[in-house]
């Protein structure tokens, strides 16, 4: 019997997604387990493994397809000798168990008082959404659009319990009236002002863009920040890192570096402060139980945050191997799930750049951000004297629902304890 | 010498059991199944099926009795119980070979025998048949299903004696038709028998210990039944307790509180329905992580129990204990232990009840009273047989369809009927439910006329007073 291998969704989050490359070509056999295709999802280059047995029938989206919908017929497995069924070589994307890719389907709720220029946005065949009329009647009662609504029903059939969900969440909110939104943006919530001429180049985007776009805009919109900023003297921070350093060249361990050490101390303060190492929800505020920290990575792609697990129960060592190791991944896109997807805290470093501070935006549904400046030799007043000390600024954006001001100041203050008298960090 | 290493082993053969065993096999899984005494279990053998054939003897011989309404005319009118429980049996046999035919066709390994649960080896679950000749078989799979089902609640110092004082087993095979019958219980179990034994004459009393008959329908629909038996003759005690029973030589005296007074009610046989417990016993669940709350195993919305591997299902975990709920919630869980995409956790609202009493009562989702306790704003719609003319032309004008929305969506929230036919009818109120329509979809779709269906189209119209025949 054929069986249809269907486009998997690698994350909670994910609608659709690149089918990067094939492992595996029509008439080739394969076995449980063999990986046959990488798919581009969300934040990273995920291996699809093939969990029938049998013979690639069909090869049905070929590789280098952007926006293949979840659940989308990518490939046809079929027995020893059977031919391929005709009904089911059908195209990926408008396929009935597909969900609708969130910006093709959704029709903003103005229409576009101009035609797009020149876009090359796809539109999904139809356009049609499955949703139960309940479900219907429900979104249009909330004001909730439910081109934005993943549904959870058979064959992703938006359901009642999907919308209330997202009215509980305060997701799959329309595009703002006052926007008018063009059919061909990918982001419908986003207004465009930028009129395309002759001198512009589209360039598509990759999924990881439209993720980065989507929350941080969501960010900023929804969650309401304030900032706080400090300068921490990081004299004694770089006398231990040296002591550490030196240990480690001559037992080849890994060496230490000052983001390590902060991701340590953040993780200590966190530890002295579960209120901050928090989530806002409606019904109740969601404290983590461990001290996970995700740190901003850059690549090539775009912004990854993974994540040092337990960073307050590891050693520095651990950590700076820890980060070695998920930054190499993030980079070639090779981060598994759980490795960027949680945690409880973001710690973004630019201070490589030569930046002395900045705001960053928080990563929901964490409560803060620490942006962490360059490390700088600056001169300071002690005593009436002006004297010369490496000073390193720190600018901690906090979701003002979760956290009040006194208690973020209180958690930096925590942290300077940390960051300042370092020997305190490793009790 | 028999395989006995498999993928699943499903211990019960009702139809959660045998239902289960054929998805598992469809499901590509090397399955056993092992029952104690009969394939399909009680509903199929004492149970649902061949009740439901001594209940259509009993309908026939309503409309022979009642020939002249219809103009016809027919003499010397009778009965033989043992015919009637011959057939019924006959039926019963049939289905049971139905289900043996079943287990061959999907290769699904049957033992006969009870089965324990026995440990874990090499992270294998390890069941232990012990046979019906004896001999005990040693099995292992990967993962473990637990059917067994219920049997009869026995109040203390009441207990079925299978000569006088009965449950359904014996109810359903009598010698002879008993002149005069207490049924304890007023569930399903315990007015099908009381339906049964006074159309066929017998002298029937009901008592219930909660104010009506029906408990578990809406208020509505328990009265109306309630009208209609006692219009047939029944006699009906609600908020009503039996304290004791007195056998005598072909008799019992039962002693039956009611408002506060005693009265002694003598009959020739009682009927104990009074609800069920769960087969936990000789399972092998103790020193397990499978929780077992007043006789039923506590399990997910997907049939997991406590321990690895071990599931249960129907019957054994917790209410509405219907057959069709078992087979479901069975088929549920073996696709999520088989990894099937688009599984969804068991839904109990859309799970359709029904009676087959005479007038017929068939139920799905929430009552009106339990509408409003759970805080929703609702619109009822009624219809009565006697305004649909396919209900007058069957001579069945008697019996209500009433329907209960969410004010505010428009959801169908419940919907609870009374009549002839209703349990076949029932089916449209759930698909409607599964598939989550509101009113709006129910007033499009057209309804087939002359039939009793339509009353369900009316009784949506009248909710929205836009009701067409009355």
């Amino acid at each position: 019997m054929a069986i249809n291998i269907l486009m998997p969704a690698l994350s909670p989050t994910m609608t659709e997604g690149k089918l990067a490359k094939w492992y595996v070509k029509e008439g080739d056999t394969v076995s449980a387990g063999k990986v046959i295709c990488e798919i581009e999802t969300d934040k990273a280059t995920m291996e699809v493994e093939a969990v029938d047995e049998g013979v690639i029938g069909k090869i049905v989206v070929p590789e280098g397809t952007e926006g293949v919908a979840v659940n989308a017929v990518i490939a046809i497995l079929v027995e020893e000798g059977e031919a391929v069924p005709a009904g089911d070589a059908k195209p990926a994307a408008p396929t009935p168990a597909a969900k609708p890719a969130p910006a093709a389907a959704a029709p903003a709720p103005t229409p576009a008082p101009t035609p797009p220029v020149g876009g090359s946005a796809k539109t999904h065949e139809g356009g049609r959404i499955f949703a139960s009329p309940l479900a219907k009647r429900l979104a249009a009662e909330s004001g909730l659009d439910l081109a934005k609504i993943s549904g959870s029903g058979p064959h992703g059939r938006i359901v009642k319990e999907d919308v209330e969900q997202a009215a509980k969440a305060g997701t799959a909110k329309p595009a703002p009236k006052a926007a008018p939104a063009p059919a061909a943006t990918k982001e419908p919530s986003a207004p465009q002002f930028v009129v395309p001429g002759e001198a512009t180049t589209r360039i598509p985007h990759t999924s990881i863009r439209k993720v980065i776009a989507r929350r941080m805009t969501e960010s900023k919109q929804t969650v309401p920040h304030f900032y706080l900023t400090v300068d921490y003297e990081i004299d004694a921070l770089l006398e231990a890192r040296k002591a550490i350093n030196a240990l480690a060249e001559k037992s080849k361990g890994s060496k230490v570096s000052v983001n390590d050490m902060v991701i340590k101390a953040c993780a200590m303060a966190l530890r002295d402060h579960p209120d901050v190492n928090a989530s806002w929800s409606e019904e109740a505020m969601i404290q983590y139980n461990t001290v996970d920290i995700a740190v901003a990575v850059a690549t090539d792609r775009g912004l990854v945050t993974p994540i040092v697990r337990n960073a307050d129960l590891k050693g520095l060592g651990r950590i700076a191997t820890d980060m070695k190791d998920l930054a190499a991944r993030a980079r070639e896109g090779k981060l598994k799930l759980d490795e960027f997807q949680g945690g409880g805290f973001t710690i973004s470093n630019l201070g490589m750049y030569g930046i002395k501070d900045f705001l960053a935006i928080i990563n929901p549904p964490q409560a803060a951000i620490l942006a962490v400046g360059a490390g700088e030799e600056r001169v300071v007043v002690r005593n009436g004297q002006m004297v010369i000390r490496n000073v390193m600024s720190c600018s901690l954006s906090v979701d003002h629902r979760v956290v009040d001001g006194a208690l973020g100041a209180t958690f930096l203050q925590t942290l300077r304890s940390y960051i300042e008298q370092p020997a305190t960090m490793l009790l | 010498m028999a395989d006995t290493s498999f993928d699943l082993i499903v211990v019960g053969s009702g139809p959660g059991g045998y239902v289960t065993a054929i998805r598992a096999s469809q499901l590509g899984m090397k399955t056993a199944i092992v029952e104690r005494e009969l394939l399909g279990g009680i509903c199929l053998n004492w149970g649902c099926i061949p009740t439901k054939a001594l209940l259509r003897s009993a309908e026939v011989y309503h409309l022979m009795k009642h020939a002249d309404a219809y103009g016809l005319s027919a003499s010397g009118v009778a009965f033989d119980a043992r015919k009637v429980v011959e057939r019924s049996r006959k039926v019963a046999g049939q289905l049971n070979g139905g289900v043996t035919f079943l287990m061959k066709k999907h290769k699904i390994a049957v033992f006969m025998g009870n089965a324990k649960l026995d440990g874990v080896a090499g992270g294998l679950r390890k069941v232990a048949v012990a046979g019906k000749d004896g001999k005990s078989t040693a099995l292992t799979a990967k993962n473990v299903i637990l059917a067994t089902g219920a049997r009869a609640r026995e109040l203390p110092g009441m207990e079925a004696d299978g000569k006088l004082i009965w449950t359904y087993r014996e109810a359903m095979v009598p010698l002879a038709m008993p002149k005069s019958l207490l049924v304890i219980g007023s569930g399903a179990i315990g007015i099908e028998f009381a339906s049964f034994y006074r159309t066929f004459g017998a002298e029937v009393t009901v008592v219930e210990v909660m104010d009506r008959v029906l408990p578990v329908e809406d208020a509505d629909i328990s009265a109306f039944a309630r009208k209609a038996f006692e219009k047939q003759g029944m006699k009906i005690m609600t908020s009503a307790t039996v304290k004791a029973l007195t056998k005598g030589a072909n008799s019992v005296t039962a002693t039956v509180e009611i408002g506060g007074k005693t009265q002694d009610i003598t009959v020739e046989r009682v009927i104990s329905a009074v609800g069920i417990v769960g087969n936990v016993e000789n399972l092998g669940l103790e020193g397990t992580k499978v929780k077992v709350d007043r006789t039923h195993v506590v399990v997910d919305g997907w049939g997991a129990t406590g321990e690895p591997n071990v599931y249960a299902i129907g019957d054994l975990t917790g209410p509405p204990w219907l057959a069709h709920k078992a087979s479901h919630e069975g088929v549920t869980c073996v696709e999520k232990i088989a990894g099937v995409k688009g599984v969804h956790p068991f839904e109990t609202k859309n799970i359709p009840g029904c009676t087959y009493c005479h007038p017929q009562v068939a139920s799905v989702g929430l009552t009106e009273a339990a509408a409003k306790a759970a805080g929703h704003q609702v619109k009822v719609g009624r219809f009565p047989f006697i305004g649909n003319g396919k209900a007058i032309a069957l001579g069945e004008a008697e019996g209500l369809v009433k329907t209960v929305f969410d004010a505010k969506t428009g959801e169908l929230l419940g919907a609870h009927m009374v009549g002839a036919e209703v349990t076949e009818l029932i089916q449209g109120y759930t698909i409607a439910r599964t598939l989550e329509t509101t009113e709006a979809e129910l007033m499009h779709t057209v309804f087939p006329h002359p039939t009793l269906s339509e009353m369900m189209h009316e009784s949506v119209l009248d909710a929205y007073g836009r009701v067409l025949h009355i």
